[in-house]
């Protein structure tokens, strides 16, 4: 039993309703914890001031130097003392979760047991990179709880100018546009570069981010300095039967104005059968006796509205690999950035093409670490030095996939113009 | 004190031994997937085998009941197993058609939305707030519950045109992300410097260092090294207040509440885009927003009436135009929706292409 609750008036209003109430949570566990009663009254107190109150400092584990996110209040009396001082301290531990998000009970049941016994019993899965929250812990009991965790098999995540905490989509485990092993990918860079994740040493943070397909479910193009995104480069897959039992349940309208009109590079047609054309680059499959549906596979981009739109008719290739994208990141301080194309293509498939992926993704995190001003994300850096001067520094050949166009402006200075010529030259002599 | 235990580096731990066996067994196999009903998946694996997904809204932040509840539930219904989506839904999978509606009942008896799927209105992605945030304008799971409990038929109905993906963000740094509609707290005034706590607190070159104008240079006030603003200059952004606590860029009065439409990650018919600003200027009414709920919900509604099936917001706004968008939603246009920040030029319109 804990000690008596506050009176939280405007807390109490968020219980009603049909969407599952945060504050239902946090008064179920103030009902056996301190810790949470007096989180209750300084919550109360943020929702009538409308300030929040907590401050940072410095909380670990040993052996690390990240991965604690430590709160201390700053609700304080004409004294100084706490005037909630059971949640004086109140503490994260990010915890990586296993890649996809995927759990049996045994290991929640014990999350939940080890944050019971020295935590506030709150978890949040997720936080917005994709860690496991365990909230609401004293100084004291932070290492304790750790070592428990650890013991499962569980690794803190990041915090602070690291390596941070990845996340990869659903993918293979149950999705059919998954175009590599998402889990194996994030997993093979992450392990390997573990060591910036848990001794914050980097100019300022640094994602990956694993998406299966172009549809990014884990949002990498904005979100990750490196993104990984599945595509793939021979012609979209068909399936007749499914293309047919499409067009049965939704009609020639739909397939119009739905799939062939909304292609954003009109890469397909429809045609009578008799007009049906032949060709390497192109998918033809079948949606009644009477008409085709034919994709100029040259011409499209990997978008996937087609085939999410028309599943298990339409798949992504079987030549399946990846487009790297880097640079993405938030608001601060330039404005937010996407990531932009570095790789338009690779196979990610043999143990070799994840070293190589490893490779490059190393580089790319020493190539960050040597260049990037403090608090400076990689996209900044890129827009700083501009993007040639960072392929040239990690060896990556230019390629027109890089830009939505040419340069536009006559300012620059291009004095090896005959030399580069000629390296375009024997690039195209080597493809 | 007890001798310390060095850490295990173990890293990210392998997915196979957490997954659902059906999924651990098919990896990489998939070929099919439809959409049932609202919040409920079908995957076909190429030798035939049958997984069906149900999908469920949380609370994101679980205390331990929810969680032990969260198991038991997985145990009986589900094989033991479970997953989070990256909007904090869950996942059950289920290996018989027969085993969706009795699944159903049960999560909605103990409260849990099933739904989230295909075309809703999905689980808002968002930041920790005054939970947790050590710079928060406002709460960001309170605005989250708030907003569910009005969107939540949309969330368990799948009738929008395509899926919309929300976002909150307790200031501008903008930790809830780009979403179809973004809601995210403005700060309107330049911060008010606690003097006395500069000199102790801060490291002043990094501060200086960090605002994206240089309006912030070292002086001395009342004898003491401190800083000060050139509140001209100051954008409001709150960039000097992470590494220096005493810019008090919070304002329990002026801080107030923007909405964001048209941002999304998918490369799906367009290239993925940045959500944009549409409404400014209203009040961080805790606890339940209902300023805030008014203007999401009229977009949605505007939106859902008028947009064609597979589009996007940003998609929609693409096909009527942004005059159209403002005229139909009755947000009023104002200065302050042209960018005059770096790269702005981009955003005008160099061309005739103008719709009446």
């Amino acid at each position: 039993m804990a000690k008596k609750m506050h009176d939280t008036p405007m807390l109490d209003k968020l219980e009603s309703g049909p969407w599952p109430s945060f504050v239902t949570g946090l008064k179920r566990e103030a009902a056996k914890k301190d810790i949470m009663v007096d989180l209750l009254g300084q919550l109360e107190t943020s929702y009538k001031t409308k300030k929040g109150y907590w401050k940072g400092g410095t909380v670990g584990v040993f052996g690390y130097g990240g991965g604690v996110i430590p709160r201390f209040t700053e609700l304080k009396d004409e004294h100084e003392n706490p005037v909630f001082p059971d949640a004086a301290e109140f503490h994260t531990l990010r915890i990586q979760p296993p890649a996809g998000m995927h759990y049996d009970t045994a290991t929640l049941r014990k999350f939940a047991d080890i944050w019971d016994k020295y935590g506030s019993g709150l978890i949040g899965l997720h936080g917005q990179s994709g860690d496991i929250m365990m909230q609401g812990c004293t100084t004291a009991n932070v290492q304790p709880a750790w070592e428990e965790i650890n013991a499962m098999g569980f690794d803190m995540g990041g915090a602070g100018p690291a390596l941070r905490t990845s996340m990869s989509c659903v993918g293979a485990a149950r999705c059919e546009m998954s175009c590599y092993d998402e889990a194996k990918a994030l997993r093979t860079i992450i392990n390997a570069n573990i060591d910036d994740m848990h001794r914050p040493a980097l100019p300022y943070k640094f994602k990956f981010k694993f998406s299966g397909c172009p549809n990014d479910c884990v949002n990498s193009i904005q979100r990750s300095d490196m993104a990984t995104i599945g595509t793939w480069r021979d012609n979209i897959q068909v399936n007749e039967q499914q293309a047919r039992d499409y067009m049965k349940g939704h009609g020639m309208d739909k397939l119009v104005n739905d799939v062939i009109s909304k292609c954003p590079t009109r890469a397909i047609t429809l045609r009578n059968k008799a007009d049906a054309v032949t060709g390497d680059s192109i998918s033809t499959v079948a949606v009644d006796d009477q008409h085709v549906m034919q994709i100029e596979n040259h011409d499209c981009v990997r978008c996937m509205h087609c085939l999410n739109v028309m599943p298990g008719a339409l798949l992504p290739g079987k030549d399946k690999g990846v487009t790297i994208l880097v640079g993405g990141k938030s608001v601060l301080k330039i404005g937010a950035t996407m990531g932009t194309v570095i790789i338009p293509f690779m196979k990610l498939e043999s143990e070799e093409d994840f070293e190589k992926l490893n490779e490059m993704s190393r580089n790319i995190i020493d190539f960050f670490a040597e260049n990037a001003l403090e608090h400076e994300r990689t996209g900044e850096m890129i827009e700083r030095i501009g993007l040639v001067n960072f392929l040239e520094g990690l060896d990556i050949d230019v390629d027109p996939n890089m830009v939505n166009h040419p340069r536009a402006n006559p300012y620059v200075r291009m004095d090896d113009w005959d030399e580069e010529v000629e390296k375009a030259n024997e690039r195209k002599a080597a493809a | 004190m007890a001798e310390l235990r060095a850490p295990d580096e173990c890293g990210v731990p392998d997915p196979m031994p957490f997954m659902h066996p059906t999924l651990r067994e098919n990896y990489g196999k998939w070929v099919f997937h439809s959409h049932p009903k609202p919040g409920v998946l079908y995957h076909r694996a190429e030798n035939g085998t049958e997984v069906w997904t149900v999908k469920f809204g949380t609370a994101r932040q679980l205390d331990g009941y929810t969680v032990r509840l969260l198991c038991d539930l997985a145990d009986k219904h589900a094989d033991g197993h479970m997953r989070f989506t990256a909007r904090s839904n869950v996942e059950f999978m289920v290996t018989a058609e027969s085993k969706v509606d009795p699944l159903i009942k049960e999560l909605n008896s103990h409260g849990f939305p099933v739904g989230g799927t295909a075309n809703s209105v999905s689980m808002i992605s968002h930041t920790q707030g005054f939970l947790h945030c050590d710079i928060p304008g406002t709460d960001a799971s309170g605005v989250v519950k708030a907003l569910m409990d009005e969107l939540h038929e949309e969330f368990i109905k799948c009738e929008m045109p395509n899926r919309v993906k929300l976002s909150t963000s307790c200031c501008e740094i903008n930790c809830g992300g780009q979403a179809d509609i973004a809601i995210i707290m403005q700060h309107t005034k330049p911060p008010k410097i606690n003097h006395d706590l500069v000199a102790n607190v801060c490291e002043r070159p990094t501060v200086v260092a960090r605002c994206p104008v240089a309006a912030i240079r070292p002086a001395l006030v009342n004898g003491k090294p401190s800083l000060e603003v050139d509140e001209k200059k100051c954008i409001c952004c709150g960039a000097c207040f992470p590494p220096c606590p005493p810019m008090q860029i919070n304002d329990p009065e002026h801080s107030k509440i923007a909405i964001w439409v048209g941002g999304k990650n998918s490369n799906a018919r367009s290239k993925p885009t940045f959500h944009k600003l549409v409404a400014s200027g209203l009040p961080n009414n805790l606890p339940r927003w209902p300023e805030v709920a008014a203007v999401v919900k009229n977009i949605l509604a505007v939106y859902k009436a008028d947009a064609q099936p597979w589009e996007r917001m940003g998609d929609w706004i693409d096909r009527i135009g942004w005059p159209r968008f403002f005229e139909k939603t009755g947000l009023p246009f104002t200065k302050y929706h042209i960018d005059d920040w770096r790269g702005s030029r981009t955003t005008l319109n160099a061309s005739t292409h103008i719709r009446f």
